[in-house]
Formats: structure tokens, C-alpha cells, sequence
């Protein structure tokens, strides 16, 4: 480990004193790209719907020791859980066993010279946010699940922000080597918690022939800005599922990358926003199609409400020689209010002919004709909008193959959207 | 069935660029390159007025202020825009009084293109506008439209005839701030064609104007202006063919569309300029601004056939600002060997009860790339917009490319947008089906390519769909996979 | 007319044909009956000309000319028709506009010139009252849209306007109500000929009490496995096919 000898980056005016665990040549990188690049603003093609002159602005520091808090954050009782509060982790919080086959560190209890050979496949050029990661991370979770070992029991990977105007950046690696079968939940939430900004990066590994599986709960205090890297790449016969579901948070970003780099690969990306007030929600995805003989299915969902605005960006890259590529996408929105604002764009770049790609994208209000059905058979108008708004949404939540987060997806919807759920 | 796939064989035979030749008119041409002097040049060439002078150096102070585009998805030599003659025109620049006076090798170069004015006029009924190079030689049906009041005349004509239309709307839907090329055209357009539809006239005939670059090394920069007046309609064609060249050339046109109140405008495009040969060498830059503005129930409906060019940027885009007014855009662009096209459209719903429908066909060929790219924008106060868009691909060969980056922007929450987009290879089972029946693979593939682009070719006029489905054959030609 | 030996094809390295014989000669009409996947699409679409077969071993004699040497448009201008299991949409192409492509280029390859608009709409007008298609359908985009049995009739009517020399029908009668399956084959009795010869692939009897076979072939395993009597459709039909299996099991 090392100290901070830079306490400023990228003309942000945080408090950046710490101590910080990446390989120091890497952060070297990392803050040498800090100085020569601004933050992007909507000119910069990936932030076109997004503005992160707020996060720039807001006097945010990192906290050097962790803070101590009690209680109990996880969704299931027979998870594995690993805890971060403000960017440290939390160790008495934290599960102290595990199963065979799994290795669970986190980053700061490993040694350095383990620590050493991290993190070196993060895009740092032109990148603020992975740079700021890169120079800045504090903690973070390493996952080994050894080659043919199932995990039984979920990863709970849980993100906790409290306090006011804090920087909590983590650094993520999770790797499911080749025939293992594992299933994540990474959840952040605030515990009295505001202004804060999580800034995480996992990078994923999905060995030949393994399954991974990642449900991703977003849920911080409606002040908070997250900005959520995710780094896939996934080998021979594989399997990788994400489930992604905003349902907090001012502004939050997720920039998932999905590398296929080997043959009959199955990707499944869904993702949920549901959005109020003043939230800004951005999902970037990228499949990335490097090798032939694959699939790939994207359902994206949202519902925006207030002056809310959702952005979603979708690619689907194939390249040259990856025949036989199914590929589909599909986005959905409805606005349930004058202020509500949708960007979608959904995008192909194929370079290879015997494919089958498609996507849709489609944006509109409720079905009034259901909606006078559901009123005809007595329901007010406000249950039938909702019931017909979580019809809608439903079909992704159905895609989630785990009851716990199920169950608090319906508390958040009930809590905060005011939804009568059955 | 005045025309079936059949006639396409007579075609395919051949097999080089058929329109690839230059007639040789002595022309007045301005030195190469771009200042101030030049466009006092033109100016002067012309006759301009003052306002129009004026207009045009404040332009080229926009420009020179800009730097080029580079974020659409090709890729190509940037122009050097000081290495164009930014002025070419016949040295018999005289009006001719008929079709007679009309210098022979003109009229023989047109009768090469297959456009020979006398058979237009006695067999379709199409008043032809020609441009050589940059002005106007030729017009005709004049007097038939004027008796209905309708102008219908080269750009030039209009600047000296109807200055207060041309000023009224000339840049009021494509500001010259809009982009480098649109900049630079307000800066340097020589020529171009003006219609004006009167109140309430339904124009009888599809206008329609040929164009054609002849002088080695001479950018063309058309301008087009065609208003259609309250409740009137007006079906108005542009087709390009040009000559074989090894050196690039930019052609950075700008069309601007006006309907108003209740008023309908159907503009048709084929283009075909050269689209350089096997190898990518020569062929057309084709840098183009289109845009249309719609007031109250009007409409305006882009039909295009793109083909040609060696790259291709071309957005041909709606204003839908009146209330109930409807944009619509059809398209379909082939590419070949290693042409580049980036195009699409952008429908801005601004009024209420805007509808929209996009319906874009790619097909790529060879090393070529082919993008859709457009914009669907829903404003705050569009209430019940509606758009639908379908966007198509058909992958040729595996060393081509087919992207498509649509933007949906939406504020409204009355509004439905409808987006999808398929990418796919043309169907083996559907070409081993046409073997089957004894059609050749060539010819099997021309008439599923004409299929697959039929919704798009239904929308273009008789002559139009005829020339259309033939250029779609013989770009295809040898792009089996 | 067409004489297959010891026929045999793979695909994707798995063999479906596995030494097939079999005679047809001008004026008869053959049955192949056998089990599902026996191998008798593959027969059809091998004869065809469908690239991904590889045909391992033996031959087709085709009127004396080597059909397995011959391109598939080839083989369709020499007179061979498939009446496809599936046949296949092509959208935005109208059937009418797609026949006559086929039959210029059919006559253009047998050097006869092409057929006048006038005389081509005649032809349609008479050959899709053999069929009773609807006019609407000749015009529409080819098979597109069409149900399954409308789809059957027009591969019919096609043949119809394409007056093969040798027609292979892959279960035609699957998909057709009992009217249409009296016109389908009222359709193939009208177009027989002593200089044409058909092929029918079927599983029910019931189509062979319209179109009267001279011989029935049973289909097992990649290889004509018995071949028979008109009589000895009636025989599977009651018996079925295992006492076949059993007696070609290996
Ligand atoms: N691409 C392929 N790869 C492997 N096996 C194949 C392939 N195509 C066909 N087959 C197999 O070949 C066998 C013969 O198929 P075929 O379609 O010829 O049967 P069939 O006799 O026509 O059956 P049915 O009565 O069901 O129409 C089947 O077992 C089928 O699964
Ligand atoms: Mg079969």
C-alpha cells in the first residue's frame, strides 16, 4: 500500500487523502490519464444524455478509515455476505465462513503482491471514472470459484454508503473458472446515507463451460450518485446472466461490457429502472461479439415518472468472422408524466453475414383500453395504471431466479413507488 | 406488368458503370480554391444581387470558422477544399428560346443517360429541369405550369425572377450554422432548382430535374428550394448520374423542403453517382443536407434509392411543427465493393398529433459499409406523437459491414415510438427455392433483393421504381457471397 | 427416365442415404411411404441439388445425362420439380413476376425465346384452374402469408406452369383439407403424361386412392426397403411400419 501523494484529479475539488491498494505503476497510469482529461460532457458521444457536472461539483471526500455500524444488510439468510461501508470493508459484518471450492477476500486483507497483478484490463485512457477508480480504490471483493465447484449458497456483495458527500471507490474481481456454477447478488444502499458517490468496478471473469449469474439491486438514497463498471468476459460454452435494477439513486450510470470470446456462449442481460423525481438513470451496454456460434438476449424496461429522465444505450457489436450469431435486444419505456424524459438508443454494428441480430425499442403509455378494462371491472384508475405498470415490469422481474431479491424489489416498489403489488 | 425482373438481364450485361462517360463542353471554370474572391466571383458571375452576396460571404465566414464532421461511421480522404473549382458553367451560357438551339453533344450526352428531353415530354409527361455542371441549360413545360402559376425554374432564374421567395426562404430550414457542408454550399452553390407551389394547385406532373457533374474536379453544390404553398401538392424527382473519374469528387447539395398549411410535398430521389471502382479508387463524396418543414396537416414524404457514391451522408429530415402534419421516410441504400454510406433520417415532432414512419432498407455488398443512422425526437408539447420505424439489413458478404445507431429522444408521455431493426444474410433457403425453379443464382438474388426492398420502391413513381429496381441490380452485380 | 444407384448422402457427417436404388420411367407414378426421418426429404432435396448433402457414393442418371454433375437451376431447366415440404416465403417478390422469371429462363436455357406478357397471363389464367388457386394469390408476394395449404397448391400450380419432366412431391398432401387434396390430385392425374413421370412422398394412403400409384416404395433406414404394388400402401396403412423395422433391424 501506499500514500496519497496527488490530492487532486481531473480539476475536481475532493478530498483525495488515503491510503489506496492498486499496483502503484497502475496509478500512476491511472492519474497521469487524470490530468489530461476533463470530465465528459454531453458533446462526449457516451455521456451525450448524461451530465456528471454535479458529481464534479460536489465537495466529496474519501474517507480514510472505515466507519464502524451494525446490523444486518443482507436480503437471505443462507447467503455468504461481504460488506463495504464507505468504500472499506467491513469485516464484523461480513460472513466468516465459506464453502469449499470459493476463495472470498477482500482486497485489503489480501497480500500485496496478490493485489499487484489486479486490475490491469480497466480502460484508463480517455476514461475519468476508471482512472478515478483505478488511482482511488479503497477495498473491493475477490471472488475464486475453483473449476467445477458449485456454489450453493449466493455472494452477497453488499455496498453500503452513510454519512454525507462520501467517495467510496471499490474494485471488484470475480472469477468462475472453467465447469463452476455461482450466483451473486450486489446490492448498494444507503444507511443514512446522502450525497454520496459509489464509484465501482468489477471485472468478471466466466471461465469455459461455468455459470455466472448477477443480480445487481440499486437502491441508494435518492441524493446519491453511482457510477457501476462492469468488465465481462466470458469463454467457450459459458453462461453469464445480469439482472440490473435502478430503483434509487440521483444519478447512476452502469457501463456493462460484455466480451464473448468463445464459441456457443450464452448471454442474457435484463434490466429494470423505475424512476421518479429527479432521477437520472443511464444503462450503457455493450455485447461484444468476438466469436462465432453465440447468443445473446437483452430486455431492458422502464417506467419514468416525475421529471425523471431514463437513457438507455445498447450495442451489439459482431465482428468480422463471428457467423452464426443470434443476437437480440429490446428496450421498453412508458412516461407516466409530462416531465418524464426517455433517450434510447439501441445499436448494431455487425460485421459478419450469416447472423441474426434484431432490437426493438419502443416508448408509450399505458394501454388505455386495458386500462378502462381493469375500470370496468371496478378498480380505481390509479390500481389499474399501477397494475398495468407492473405488468409491464414484471416480465423482467420474472427473469430474477431468486426470491429474496424478488421479494425486496416488490418492498422498494411498495415503499417507494406506492405500488399495490399483489 | 409493365416491367418484370427480366428486363434486368439485359443489364446485367452491363457490367461496367453504364453512365461512365464525359462530354466535352468548354467550359468557364474559376481557378481553384476558396476565398473571398472566389465567391465575389460566383457572385459576380452570376449577377447576383447585393443581399444574396452578402448572404453568401457570411456563410463562408460560418464556414471557415468550422471544422469537418467526423463522427458519422465512415471514413475517407478529407476533400481538399482548396483544390476545387468552385465554378464551372457551358461557355454558351445564352438561354436557348427551344429545344433545337440546344448545343448536339448535350443533347447526345442525354440521350446516353436514357433522359432525352424530347422522348420525356412525349412520353411521360415529365418536365426536366437539366443541370450540366452548374447551370441550368434546359427547362421545359414552363408555360403549362405557368398558366397554373407554378415556378418551376433553376435556382439563378428564381434569385433574378422571385427574389422575395428565395429570400423569405431560402436557409429558414437549413441554416447555413447547421453543418460544415450546409455551410459551405450557402457559401458557394452555383446552381440548383426553385419550385413554388401556389395555394391550393395540385401540380399535374412529377417535377423532375436530372443532375449530372461533367467537369473533372468541380464540386457541385445544388441548391434546392421547393415551397409548397397553403393546400397544395407537388411530386418532385432528382435522379443523378455521373461521369467515370479516377479523382474524388464533393458533391454537397442542399435541399430544403416548405409545406404549409395543408400542403404535401413527395420528394424522390435515385442517386447513382459514380461510386468509384472494384477497388475503391474515384468515385463521389455525397455530402448532402435535406430537410423539410411541415406546417399545419402538412406533409412530407422522403423517397430515396441511394446506390451510388463512394460515401454517402445524407439525412433527408422532417420539422413536423404544425399540428397533425406527417414526415415519412423511405430508403433504400445499397453499397458495394467499398463504398461507405452513412444515412437515415431525423423526424423532429414538435406539434401535436405528429405521426412519423421510418422504413430504411440496407443491403451491403463487397468490402462495403452500410449505416442507418437517425434521430426520432419527441418535444415537450408533441401530445399524441406517433412514430414507427423499421430498419432493415441484408449482409451480402462476410467482409462487409451493417450498423444501425437510431436516437430516440421522447418528452412527452402521450407519445408512441415504435423502433425495430433485423440484420440477417439473404436467405439461402429462399435462393436454393428460385434455383429450384430454375432461376440463376444472379437473378434469384436481384429478385429477392427487389422483395426485400419492395415497400420502399412502392412509394416512388412509375419511371422512377423501373430505373430504381434496375440500379439496385447492377450494384449488386457480383456481390455473391 | 431416372435411375438412382446405390445412392448414398451425409450431412454434417452423418449418413442419411445409405445405398438407395431406385427406377422411375416416363409415364409412372412411384410412392415413397416410410417412417419420419427415414431419409425421404433427403432423397428429394439430394435429387435437387441442396449443397449440404455430400453425396459419398453411387449415382443419378437422369434421361442419360449424370443429374449430380448439374447445377440445381440446372436440373430445374432439364425438367426436374420439387414440390417443396416446407416451401419458402420470399416477400415483396410476386408469384407471378417469380414464375415468369423461371419459364424465361428455363426457355432461354432450351433456346427458346421468352413468353409475351399476353401469353404468360393466358397460361396463368389456365393453369391455376387446375388447381382452383385464387387469383389473388398468383399475384401476391410468393408464398408469403400463404397457410399451409394454400402454400401446398401453389407448389402444385407452380409445376403446373413448369411442366417438369420428373416431379417430386414431398408430402404435398400434408396440410390440405379434403377438397383440396381431391384438387391437388386431380391437379398431378391432369398434368400426367406418357412423357412425364412423378414422384410422390407421402404418409397416408389416402392421397394414393387419388393419385394411383404404379408402384409403392417403402422408405426405411436411407434405403428402399420393399417396394411393391399400388396394394401395398394399404398393407402399411394397417400394419404400420414396425414388422418393417423388424425385419431390417440390424
Ligand atoms: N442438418 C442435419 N444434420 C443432422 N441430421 C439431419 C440434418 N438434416 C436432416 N437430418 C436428419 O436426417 C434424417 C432424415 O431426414 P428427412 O427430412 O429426410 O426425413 P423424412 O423421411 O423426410 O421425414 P418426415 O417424414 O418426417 O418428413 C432425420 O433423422 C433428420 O433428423
Ligand atoms: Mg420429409
Amino acid at each position: 500500500m501506499q500514500t496519497i501523494e496527488k490530492e487532486s484529479a481531473a480539476g475536481v475539488n475532493w478530498q483525495l487523502k488515503g491510503s489506496f491498494l492498486l499496483n502503484p505503476e497502475l496509478r500512476q497510469k491511472a492519474l497521469e490519464v487524470l490530468d489530461n482529461t476533463p470530465f465528459p460532457t454531453t458533446k462526449t458521444e457516451a455521456w451525450k444524455y448524461t451530465r456528471v457536472a454535479k458529481i464534479k461539483n460536489s465537495n466529496l471526500s474519501v474517507q480514510e478509515n472505515p466507519v464502524p455500524l451494525t446490523g444486518n444488510f443482507g436480503l437471505s439468510t443462507d447467503s455468504i455476505q461481504y460488506v463495504f461501508v464507505n468504500g472499506h470493508f467491513s469485516e464484523h459484518l461480513s460472513s466468516k465462513s465459506y464453502p469449499e471450492g470459493l476463495k472470498i477476500l477482500a482486497l485489503s486483507q489480501m497480500d500485496e503482491a496478490e493485489v499487484r497483478v489486479l486490475g490491469g484490463n480497466v480502460l484508463l485512457d480517455g476514461e475519468v471514472f476508471s482512472s478515478i477508480n483505478t488511482a482511488y480504490a479503497t477495498d473491493g471483493i475477490y471472488v475464486h470459484v475453483s473449476a467445477k465447484m458449485q456454489i450453493e449458497p449466493i455472494i452477497e456483495i453488499i455496498q453500503i454508503n452513510t454519512e454525507k458527500n462520501v467517495l467510496s471507490n471499490l474494485r471488484h474481481v470475480l472469477v468462475g473458472e472453467a465447469f463452476s456454477e455461482v450466483q451473486f447478488i450486489q446490492r448498494s444502499i444507503s444507511v443514512n446515507g446522502s450525497d454520496n458517490f459509489t464509484n465501482v468496478i468489477s471485472e468478471i471473469h466466466v471461465g469455459k463451460n461455468a455459470k455466472l449469474t448477477i443480480d445487481k439491486l440499486q437502491e441508494e438514497h435518492e441524493s446519491c450518485f453511482q457510477i457501476s463498471t462492469e468488465l465481462v468476459s466470458q469463454h467457450q460454452d459459458s453462461n453469464f446472466t445480469i439482472n440490473t435494477f435502478t430503483l434509487n439513486g440521483l444519478l447512476v450510470r452502469n457501463n456493462l461490457t460484455i466480451e464473448v470470446d468463445g464459441q456457443n456462449c450464452e448471454t442474457h442481460l435484463n434490466g429494470a429502472y423505475i424512476l421518479n423525481g429527479n432521477q437520472h438513470v443511464d444503462n450503457h451496454t455493450v455485447v461484444d461479439h468476438k466469436v462465432a456460434n453465440c447468443e445473446s438476449n437483452e430486455l431492458y424496461k422502464g417506467v419514468i415518472d416525475g421529471k425523471a429522465t431514463a437513457v438507455f444505450n445498447g450495442k451489439v457489436y459482431v465482428r468480422k468472422d463471428a457467423q452464426k450469431i443470434n443476437a437480440f435486444q429490446s428496450n421498453a419505456n412508458v412516461l407516466l408524466s409530462d416531465d418524464a424524459t426517455i433517450n434510447s438508443k439501441p445499436e448494431l454494428e455487425i460485421y459478419a453475414d450469416d447472423v441474426k441480430c434484431s432490437h426493438g425499442s419502443t416508448t408509450g403509455q399505458l394501454d388505455e383500453e386495458a386500462v378502462f378494462y381493469l375500470r370496468a371491472r371496478g378498480l380505481s384508475e390509479a390500481s389499474a395504471r399501477q397494475l398495468m405498470v407492473g405488468a409491464f415490469i414484471e416480465d423482467v422481474i420474472q427473469k430474477i431466479d431468486n426470491e429474496p431479491i424478488v421479494d425486496r424489489i416488490h418492498t422498494i416498489l411498495k415503499e417507494r413507488f406506492n405500488w399495490v403489488i399483489e | 406488368m409493365s416491367y418484370t425482373e427480366n428486363d434486368l438481364a439485359k443489364d446485367l450485361e452491363n457490367s461496367e458503370y453504364k453512365f461512365g462517360f464525359t462530354t466535352d463542353i468548354e467550359s468557364d471554370r474559376a481557378p481553384l480554391g476558396l476565398n473571398e474572391d472566389i465567391i465575389r466571383f460566383i457572385s459576380a458571375k452570376k449577377e447576383e444581387p447585393e443581399w444574396l452576396l452578402d448572404y453568401r460571404l457570411k456563410c463562408f465566414k460560418i464556414w471557415s470558422e468550422m471544422t469537418e464532421p467526423s463522427w458519422a461511421h465512415i471514413s475517407y480522404p478529407k476533400p481538399n477544399f482548396q483544390g476545387i473549382s468552385y465554378y464551372a458553367a457551358p461557355k454558351q451560357t445564352k438561354k436557348y428560346e427551344s429545344w433545337d438551339d440546344v448545343d448536339p453533344e448535350m443533347k447526345e450526352t442525354m440521350a446516353k443517360l436514357g433522359i432525352s428531353l424530347e422522348e420525356q415530354q412525349r412520353l411521360t409527361g415529365v418536365a426536366v429541369d437539366f443541370v450540366m455542371d452548374s447551370v441550368s441549360v434546359a427547362t421545359s413545360f414552363k408555360a403549362k405550369l405557368q398558366e397554373l402559376g407554378i415556378i418551376f425554374c433553376s435556382f439563378s432564374d428564381a434569385v433574378q425572377e422571385h427574389p422575395e421567395l428565395v429570400k423569405q426562404y431560402m436557409g429558414s430550414v437549413v441554416p447555413a450554422t447547421d453543418n460544415f457542408y450546409a455551410a459551405l454550399n450557402s457559401a458557394v452553390f452555383t446552381d440548383g432548382s426553385f419550385c413554388y407551389i401556389p395555394k391550393g394547385v395540385r401540380c399535374p406532373m412529377e417535377l423532375s430535374t436530372y443532375f449530372r457533374i461533367n467537369e473533372a474536379n468541380t464540386g457541385q453544390f445544388e441548391r434546392t428550394l421547393v415551397i409548397a404553398d397553403e393546400g397544395s401538392y407537388v411530386s418532385y424527382l432528382e435522379g443523378c448520374t455521373a461521369p467515370q473519374r479516377d479523382e474524388n469528387q464533393l458533391h454537397a447539395a442542399v435541399v430544403e423542403l416548405i409545406a404549409l398549411k395543408d400542403a404535401e410535398i413527395k420528394y424522390s430521389t435515385v442517386q447513382n453517382w459514380y461510386p468509384g471502382d472494384k477497388n475503391g479508387l474515384g468515385g463521389i463524396f455525397n455530402f448532402v443536407t435535406k430537410r423539410g418543414i411541415c406546417e399545419t396537416n402538412a406533409k412530407i414524404s422522403w423517397t430515396q434509392v441511394e446506390t451510388g457514391s463512394a460515401v454517402t451522408w445524407k439525412y433527408p429530415s422532417c420539422i413536423l411543427k404544425g399540428d397533425n402534419s406527417v414526415g415519412e421516410f423511405y430508403s433504400v441504400a445499397v453499397t458495394n465493393n467499398y463504398q461507405q454510406a452513412d444515412t437515415g433520417t431525423k423526424m423532429i415532432h414538435l406539434g401535436k398529433n405528429t405521426k412519423s414512419t421510418i422504413i430504411s432498407k440496407g443491403i451491403s455488398a463487397g468490402k462495403s459499409h452500410n449505416s442507418y443512422r437517425g434521430l426520432v425526437q419527441i418535444h415537450k408539447n408533441a401530445h399524441n406523437a406517433r412514430n414507427f420505424s423499421q430498419c432493415d439489413s441484408l449482409l451480402m458478404t462476410d467482409e462487409c459491414g451493417a450498423h444501425t445507431f437510431p436516437y430516440i429522444e421522447c418528452k412527452n408521455p402521450s407519445a408512441k415510438i415504435e423502433h425495430e431493426a433485423t440484420t440477417s444474410k439473404i436467405g439461402e433457403d429462399q435462393i436454393f427455392y428460385c434455383l429450384q425453379r430454375g432461376i440463376s443464382e444472379e437473378k434469384a438474388i436481384s429478385l429477392i433483393v427487389n422483395g426485400y426492398c419492395k415497400e420502399v420502391l412502392n412509394q416512388l413513381p412509375m419511371e422512377f421504381a423501373v430505373e430504381a429496381q434496375k440500379l439496385l441490380t447492377i450494384s449488386l452485380e457480383g456481390s455473391v457471397g | 427416365m431416372l435411375k438412382i444407384t446405390n445412392l448414398h448422402a451425409s450431412i454434417d457427417g452423418k449418413e442419411i442415404l445409405k445405398g438407395l436404388n431406385l427406377e422411375v420411367k416416363a409415364g409412372e407414378i412411384h410412392a415413397i411411404m416410410g417412417p419420419n426421418g427415414a431419409g425421404k426429404s433427403t432423397l428429394a432435396s439430394v435429387l435437387a441439388g441442396r449443397e449440404e448433402y455430400e453425396i459419398t457414393e453411387g449415382s443419378v442418371d437422369f434421361d442419360g445425362t449424370d443429374l449430380l454433375e448439374m447445377a440445381t437451376e440446372d436440373r430445374a431447366r432439364e425438367g426436374l420439380f420439387l414440390a417443396f415440404q416446407y416451401p419458402v416465403e420470399i416477400p415483396g417478390v410476386s408469384n407471378v413476376n417469380f414464375l415468369r422469371t423461371a419459364l424465361n429462363e428455363i426457355r432461354e436455357y432450351r433456346g427458346e425465346s421468352s413468353i409475351s406478357a399476353k401469353d404468360f397471363m393466358a397460361l396463368v389464367k389456365e393453369k391455376s384452374a387446375i388447381v382452383e388457386l385464387d387469383a389473388k394469390l398468383a399475384s401476391r408476394s410468393v408464398n408469403e402469408g400463404f397457410s399451409g395449404g394454400e402454400k401446398k397448391r401453389n407448389e402444385i400450380f407452380q409445376m403446373a406452369m413448369l411442366d417438369p419432366k420428373l416431379a417430386i412431391l414431398d408430402e404435398t398432401d400434408s396440410g390440405l383439407d379434403i377438397d383440396a387434396l381431391r384438387i391437388v390430385a386431380n391437379g398431378v392425374n391432369t398434368l400426367k403424361s406418357d412423357k412425364n413421370a412423378t414422384i410422390v412422398i407421402t404418409h397416408y394412403q389416402r392421397l394414393l386412392d387419388y393419385i394411383v400409384p404404379d408402384f409403392v416404395h417403402v422408405l426405411y433406414d436411407g434405403r428402399i426397403v420393399k417396394s411393391g404394388p399400388k396394394e401395398l400402401a394399404l398393407e402399411l396403412e394397417e400394419k404400420g411400419y414396425d414388422w418393417i423395422k423388424a425385419e431390417f433391424a440390424h
